[in-house]
This record gives C-alpha cells, sequence and structure tokens, in this order.
C-alpha cells in the first residue's frame, strides 16, 4: 500500500492544552494528506485520534506538573496506518484502559448519557489497541485501516 | 462558538456557525445554547450545516442542551453532515434525536 517517498513516517510534538489537540490533528492530517484517503477515512482518523488526545489533556495531564507535551508518532505497513501516541501523565486507572462499553441511550431523557462515547468510538474505529505505562510514561499504540 | 437564531411558527431555528464542535468549545457550546433558548418554548432544531467534525465531548454538549430543554422542549437535529452523522450512528444517538437532512424537511414535517 502506502510506499515510503509517498508515506514517510512521521512525529507531531503538541503542547498537553485543550488548544493544541486542533493543532496537533491538522498536523497529522497534513501528514497522510497525500495518500489520497476518502474523506470517511479520514474523519475516522481525525476522530480516533481526537479522543485521544482529549483523554490525555483532560485525565491524564491535569494531575501533573512536570512535562505536558505529547508526541505522536505514526509510520505505515501494508495494514494501514500505526500510530502511537506518549505522554508523561498520570496513569490510567489501574494501569489498564478504560472499557469500550457502548453508551446505554435506552434510557430517560433526564439519564441519558453526555459522556463515555470516546473510548467506545476508538476501539469501534480502530485496531491492536495497546496500553503500556512505563518510565513514567503513557504509550498508546493502535491501527488505522486506511481503505474504507 | 457562533450560534445563530431564528423563529419560525412553532419552531425555533438554532445553525451553529462553527465548523466544528470539540473539547475545546464544549462548555461554550453548551452556554450560548441556553443562551439563545432561554424563555423560549417552542421545539428547537439544531441546523448543524455547517458543522464538520465533533468529538465525544461536543456530542454529550448536545446532549446536555438537549436535557436542559426537556421535559417541555424538544430538541432536534437537522443537516448532519459525513462525518458528524457518523458519530451519532456510532453512538446510536441518532435514536435519541429527531433527526432530519435539512432544515426544510424538518419544516414540512414538524409543522404539519
Amino acid at each position: 500500500m502506502a510506499d515510503d517517498d509517498r508515506a514517510p513516517p512521521f512525529t507531531v510534538r503538541i503542547s498537553g492544552s485543550e488548544c493544541a489537540v486542533r493543532d496537533g490533528l491538522l498536523q497529522v492530517l497534513g501528514h497522510i494528506r497525500n495518500l489520497n484517503l476518502s474523506s470517511e477515512r479520514i474523519s475516522a482518523i481525525e476522530l480516533v485520534l481526537a479522543e485521544i488526545l482529549n483523554n490525555i489533556v483532560e485525565h491524564a495531564l491535569t494531575k501533573t506538573h512536570k512535562r505536558s507535551d505529547i508526541e505522536i508518532q505514526g509510520h505505515y505497513s501494508d495494514r494501514g496506518l500505526h500510530l502511537t501516541v506518549l505522554d508523561h501523565g498520570a496513569s490510567m486507572p489501574a494501569g489498564r484502559m478504560p472499557a469500550a462499553l457502548p453508551p446505554d441511550v435506552d434510557v430517560a431523557v433526564l439519564d441519558m448519557p453526555e459522556g463515555g462515547f470516546g473510548w467506545f468510538m476508538i476501539h469501534t474505529l480502530a485496531q491492536d489497541i495497546s496500553y503500556v505505562r512505563a518510565d513514567g510514561q503513557n504509550r498508546l499504540s493502535l491501527l488505522l485501516a486506511l481503505d474504507s | 462558538m457562533d450560534l445563530t437564531s431564528s423563529k419560525e411558527p412553532a419552531l425555533q431555528i438554532v445553525t451553529v456557525q462553527d465548523q466544528r464542535i470539540d473539547a475545546s468549545v464544549a462548555l461554550l457550546f453548551k452556554d450560548r445554547m441556553r443562551d439563545v433558548t432561554e424563555g423560549g418554548i417552542d421545539t428547537v432544531l439544531l441546523n448543524l450545516n455547517h458543522v464538520q467534525f465533533i468529538d465525544s465531548s461536543g456530542l454529550g454538549a448536545i446532549v446536555a442542551a438537549m436535557k436542559n430543554l426537556s421535559p417541555d422542549r424538544r430538541l432536534v437535529l437537522a443537516g448532519l453532515t459525513p462525518a458528524v452523522d457518523k458519530v451519532f450512528r456510532l453512538t446510536r444517538m441518532d435514536s435519541v434525536f429527531g433527526v432530519f437532512s435539512t432544515v426544510e424537511d424538518a419544516l414540512a414535517e414538524l409543522q404539519r
């Protein structure tokens, strides 16, 4: 699929803030622009990465005052785009990824969930998701198919 | 977060003028929705035809707006672009809201 000339590996670094997330997404979308993906594929990649970055900013980095930068690494294989996202914030609860249960929408309006969609969407749209906590660093890796 | 509002018989149309409802503007969206719908009684039609991207925080903010309007007023949606429509379908939130393809469709249906 993607040969190295057309799609070299990339690294994007952003500061760990809500405003920087948009910038990080734009940078990553810039790196995959030459692949001529369908708009549906591009949207899925943007959504998965947005959920990951938002989780880091909202949960991992709120309790830390040391390094608050986030690094996004991307490379390609014949299976698709492999993304690894690194941060130095707090570990995920119990050192594990949260469960990816679908939101329960069969409830009364006032009980309708306003959150908990993020991990569900990540798990629905990406494959080979793994999380490792090591050396004070969170390392989340996943695979995004490039053909829809 | 730029929301504009117009009135039709028995209907208030709120149009999101921004291209994104994401985590960085979700709170602002909730506040602005509260402001523009305050004091009204009609069903609110949220026109999302300019919105090209929504994340889970943006989706949560729209759910919060619906809850804020209930039980007296409904919130229905129109003009979902493909990326926005996908998020609603993935999370099954399309089954919670009335969803119309265009504002014109919604007007025809809701004002019958």
